[in-house]
């Protein structure tokens, strides 16, 4: 087992399980499913740097094998964004609750089940 | 730069005039007229180099990755036109203080004027056929406000959208044209353009050039079958109609089509399109004309006939028809625009334009009935007016043109339409001014104050000066012109009223003979007329807009069915097949041979832990609490993979943010329904999990390919050999995010800024309405505890606030060489603040906070915005930083950039936003409590709406 394996199947169940529950018909599980997606995409961004164990990107005289900096700036301004989305579609659905009655992403209350449209 | 000025004034009298939409008429108006007399005075001073051959021209770069120059020139065809445009205007201006009540909004009113104003000005002075096409834009939108400015009135509405509908779609079709004249012209510049008329002819695209570019002038200039807009647009003010809808815009068309008669203009499609168009314009404006009750009417469909008149000549293709035509737009612009003013005194003073009932009006409004007389026998075209000089000119020109071997056909057709005309323009003064007056409703008309009268007169005396010293007055403007829209030798021009007995003079003599004896025997044609069913081009533009609606809200109907869960599943379906597709193309998505790293057995015990934490999300999600457990799991698995794989910064933000997720789900959580029933069928789950699985397989695999080959040559090595030598900072991370890259950064927290604010937006009215009422009978229903803040808890938290406040400051000044730096110590901050929320309860804390959410957020994004603007003002692009190292006694080296002042933004900005979801959202039920205590009255009324 390599490190790239775990985190390449990691990636791929986390994608699946956000999938899933985006499509879900109740705002919770879909904010759950945004977080999940939200850390595959993360992860995903930053293996684009490659893997390297041990060796942080701080900068010293002569050292050339390092962890790629740019791909971690980037996924570091990425998680901070994606607490502002999470926390967005959070209020967003339960402002539609409170307002609705209903916690369907669609804010409809007469939805008996098996009945949602396709 | 004089153009400029130019250009800007009227814009600039129109800002000023919005601004002050509260002051006086009288202080309205002279803002507006002393904007166009400046104008004025400035082109009269321009206007004799501009006469003696030397354009002015200036050119500002504006995109020019597009071609797109601000780009203006003045040559003797603008010159007229915004000479028209300003002269005119300003005319129109000081009418309009005679016409418009005391309690109308003029402000308003002339703020749009003058908006219009200056949108003409810019097409005629536009030397870049991009720039025209926005000042083209602009005119259609400025005509449609001034039409609608009465919006109280439906028919002033409908016109206004009617005329924005045509217009505006002629502007589209002139879009296509402009871009595609352009590219074969292989530039934008005008004047570039101007001088490739060979290739541009030559060129494949030239027809549909042409016709993009007609459908544009010929909706604009109301030629026939596009000219139904222009009646209805009578519903404007006169002013309007008067300057507008004959003096100015409905002659952009024809500007349009003089300005570009060097490129378009000489081949059989130009001739056969133009001419024929403005022929059968001419021909159908003045028969409609003549039998029109409206005094607006009439002249409206008069105006289309003398605009058609306009385009026939231009057609011609002969420098000598050009010259005719620019001189006859002059006349029409004086005669027609003091009619429309005519219109208006009488409209105003006997409260109808219907001419039907009007009559006798000389005796009790002499000087308006002999202001109103002389400017008709201009439109019909009688000596010693300049409207009889430009109309022999026509049927001179006229009968020279030969069409398919047929040297009468046109000439006889012109006559017709002049004959029309004639008859028109008398009955208009006959039936009008003279006999006796036929309706004695209301008071008895008088002659208005001298703001409405002295403008006709000044236009009146124009005509006629124009026929009884035409070459004095116009001759080298008509010369000169004629030589800028032919961009050759200047045409012979010979102004004057007697030329001789020749075909044009006997044709003209006849029009007058029939027009007059027409007159006299209308009534058994008009009563013939009567029973015809009348062909209503509004009828029929009414009905393609309810066709085009209908359609439209079909269509809508068939995509957009507001389900979230049907464009979620369309979305990743679509990325997935496209990914899928991808990959199945030969050579798709190998795996690299790079070697890989070996995992150790923690690595695969934490692994393990994601794993299963995901799956349980997925299985027990419908378990709230317990899913949000998993979560908080998974989060901490994905932490330490950052600490394993050198990127501290990265776990110490996760760790944080996974902090503050985590308590916001658990608040929102509070208030949400926490263990509902599914909503979804075995077969949806079914097709779901399918596709779920499918995306999730196809981006893992994504992932292991790209992690198995070799980077390439990446941007990173920049980053990593300049950190410290041009940043400052070893943590090349953080150096990236408040120098390298600081401009995303910017846009980054400005984003979480906005998405704090929209938070905000979402909470503070949930407090009211229905919303406030669930949240009070949550309240009711959610047991409390009987101790509400625990002691132990309480103290444990307000020990640790200033230790955390000090870890905070830590991570941030150490973030430049350090794992560290603004956000992760912004977070640790929102998380001390938000301990004590959750220990001592809102109201304790709320009350020792100095500074709310709101100015911090703005403060933050000021100071990075300033930070990055400071280094502008010494030479250095925008966010570039500068740094230096001190030594302090007793602490020894310590480092001063630029970035950390940045960085403080970046920190503000995130305890900002972090702050304002996490309070506003745990105290909202206590909000709503507190709003019906303060406003019961209220509250009963959303009871009622609850039911």
């Amino acid at each position: 087992m390599s490190l790239e394996f775990l985190i390449a199947s990691a990636i791929a169940v986390l994608t699946a399980g956000g999938i899933y529950l985006s499509l879900r018909g109740r705002t919770f599980q879909v904010v759950l499913g945004l977080t999940l997606l939200s850390y595959a995409v993360n992860l995903f961004l930053f293996a684009i740097g490659r893997l390297v164990v041990d060796r942080p990107p701080l900068f010293a005289k002569g050292v050339t094998d390092h962890a790629d900096p740019l791909p971690q700036a980037l996924v570091l301004t990425a998680i901070v964004i994606t607490f502002g989305m999470t926390a967005l579609v959070v209020i967003l659905s339960l402002r539609s609750y409170l307002e609705s009655g209903s916690d369907q992403v669609d804010g409809r209350t007469d939805i008996p089940r098996d009945e949602t449209p396709l | 730069m004089v153009l400029m000025v130019l250009l800007l004034l009227p814009f600039a009298a129109a800002v000023m005039l919005a601004l002050n939409a509260r002051a006086s008429r009288g202080a309205h108006i002279s803002i507006a007229a002393s904007a166009s007399a400046a104008g004025l005075l400035v082109l009269l001073g321009l206007a004799p180099g501009v006469l003696a051959g030397t354009p002015m021209t200036v050119r500002i770069g504006w995109i020019p990755a597009l071609g797109l120059d601000f780009s203006l020139w003045l040559d003797p065809l603008a010159l007229l036109f915004v000479g028209l445009i300003l002269g005119i205007g300003l005319l129109v201006v000081v009418y309009a203080q005679g016409y418009l009540k005391r309690n109308e909004a003029t402000g308003r009113f002339l703020s749009f004027l003058m908006l219009f104003q200056g949108a003409m000005v810019g097409i005629a002075l536009s030397n870049n056929v991009l720039l025209l096409l926005i000042f083209w834009e602009l005119t259609s939108l400025s005509s449609f406000l001034l039409i609608g400015f009465w919006r109280d009135r439906a028919d002033a509405r409908q016109g206004a959208r009617m005329a924005l509908a045509v217009t505006g779609g002629g502007g589209l079709a002139l879009i296509g044209g402009m871009l595609l004249l352009g590219q074969a012209a292989g530039s934008y510049d005008l004047t570039t353009i101007l001088g490739r008329s060979g290739l541009i002819q030559a060129s494949p695209l030239y027809p549909a050039i042409l016709v993009l570019i007609l459908l544009g002038a010929f909706t604009k200039s109301a030629q026939f079958p596009f000219h139904f807009w222009l009646p209805h647009a009578m519903a404007a003010p006169t002013p309007v109609s008067a300057y507008l809808h004959s003096a100015t815009m409905v002659k952009a068309g024809v500007f349009l089509l003089a300005r570009l008669w060097p490129v378009l203009a000489g081949t059989q499609m130009w001739f056969f399109l133009v001419a024929g168009t403005g022929l059968l314009t001419m021909l159908f404006g003045a028969a409609v004309a003549l039998f029109r009750n409206d005094l607006k009417a009439i002249l409206a469909y008069s105006t289309i006939s003398q605009l058609g008149l306009m385009v026939m000549l231009l057609g011609f293709g002969t420098a000598a028809a050009a010259a005719s035509a620019m001189f006859h737009m002059m006349n029409h612009a004086a005669f027609k625009a003091a009619l429309f003013m005519n219109a208006g005194i009488v409209d105003h003073e006997t409260g109808t334009r219907d001419i039907r009932k009007l009559g006798g009006l000389a005796a009790m409004m002499p000087f308006t009935a002999a202001l109103g007389s002389l400017a008709v026998a201009a439109m019909a075209g009688l000596p010693p007016f300049g409207g009889f000089i430009s109309k022999e000119m026509m049927l001179e020109q006229s009968a020279h043109t030969v069409v398919a071997g047929q040297g009468l056909l046109v000439p006889i057709l012109a006559t017709v339409a002049a004959t029309l005309s004639v008859a028109y323009s008398l009955r208009y003064a006959t039936d009008q001014f003279f006999g006796r007056r036929r309706s004695s409703d209301g008071p008895v008309p008088h002659d208005p104050g001298m703001a409405m009268l002295a403008p006709t007169a000044v236009l009146v005396l124009i005509a006629i000066a124009l026929g009884v010293m035409p070459m004095t007055i116009a001759g080298s403007l008509v010369a000169a012109v004629a030589c800028a829209v032919t961009g050759g030798a200047a045409p012979d021009v010979d102004l004057a009223l007697w030329h001789g007995i020749n075909p044009a003079l006997t044709m003209s003599v006849g029009a007058v003979a029939i027009g007059v004896l027409l007159l006299w025997r209308r009534a058994p044609i008009a009563a013939w007329l009567a029973k015809r069913p009348a062909l209503d081009g509004k009828a029929l533009f009414d009905a393609a807009m309810d066709a085009i609606v209908g359609v439209t809200r079909r269509v809508i109907l068939v995509v957009h069915v507001a389900s979230l869960q049907r464009y979620l599943f369309i979305l990743f379906a679509v990325a997935t097949a496209l990914a899928v597709d991808a990959a199945l193309t030969p050579g798709g998505l190998p795996a690299g041979g790079r070697p890989t790293l070996p995992a150790g057995p923690a690595a695969i015990v934490a692994w393990v832990a994601l794993i299963v934490a995901t799956v349980a999300v997925v299985v027990r999600q419908r378990e709230r609490f317990l899913a949000l457990v998993f979560i908080s799991v998974i989060g901490l698995v994905v932490a330490l993979a950052f600490i394993h794989l050198s990127a501290p910064d990265l776990a110490l933000t996760q760790i944080a943010v996974e902090v503050v997720t985590i308590v916001l789900m658990l608040l929102a959580l509070h208030l949400l329904p926490k263990t509902p029933p599914s909503l979804s069928g075995t077969l949806r789950m079914g097709r779901d999990a399918a596709l779920a699985i499918i995306a999730g397989g196809g981006t893992g695999w994504a992932a292991w390919t790209m992690m198995t080959r070799e980077t390439r040559d990446t941007v990173s090595a920049y980053h990593w050999a300049n950190s410290y030598a041009g940043g400052g900072g070893t943590n090349v991370v953080n150096v990236t995010l408040v120098d390298f890259r600081a401009f995303d950064t910017l846009g980054e927290i400005t984003v979480l800024g906005i998405a704090g604010l929209a938070i905000y937006a979402l909470l503070e009215p949930a407090a009211r309405g229905v919303a406030g009422q669930r949240l009070r009978a949550w309240r009711k229903d959610t047991p409390h505890s009987p101790e509400r803040h625990p002691m132990m808890f309480v103290m444990a938290a307000r020990l640790l606030m200033p230790l955390a406040l000090l870890v905070g400051f830590y991570i941030f000044l150490r973030g430049h060489n350090q794992p560290g730096g603004g956000f992760i110590a912004a977070l640790v901050f929102a998380i001390a603040i938000l301990l004590q929320y959750l220990a001592s309860g809102f109201d304790w804390t709320d009350e020792r906070r100095r500074i709310g959410e709101h100015p911090l957020i703005a403060f933050g994004v000021l100071i990075a915005t300033a930070t990055g603007l400071g280094s502008l003002l010494f030479d250095a692009p925008f966010l570039s930083s500068s740094f230096g190292y001190f030594h302090l006694p007793l602490i020894g080296e310590i480092e001063l950039a630029t970035a950390t002042l940045f960085d403080t933004g970046v920190a503000c900005v995130v305890v900002g936003a972090v702050m304002m979801a996490l309070a506003q959202l745990s105290h909202v039920a206590q909000r709503a409590a507190r709003y019906a205590e303060a406003k019961p009255e209220d509250t009963v009324n959303d009871a009622e709406a609850l039911q």
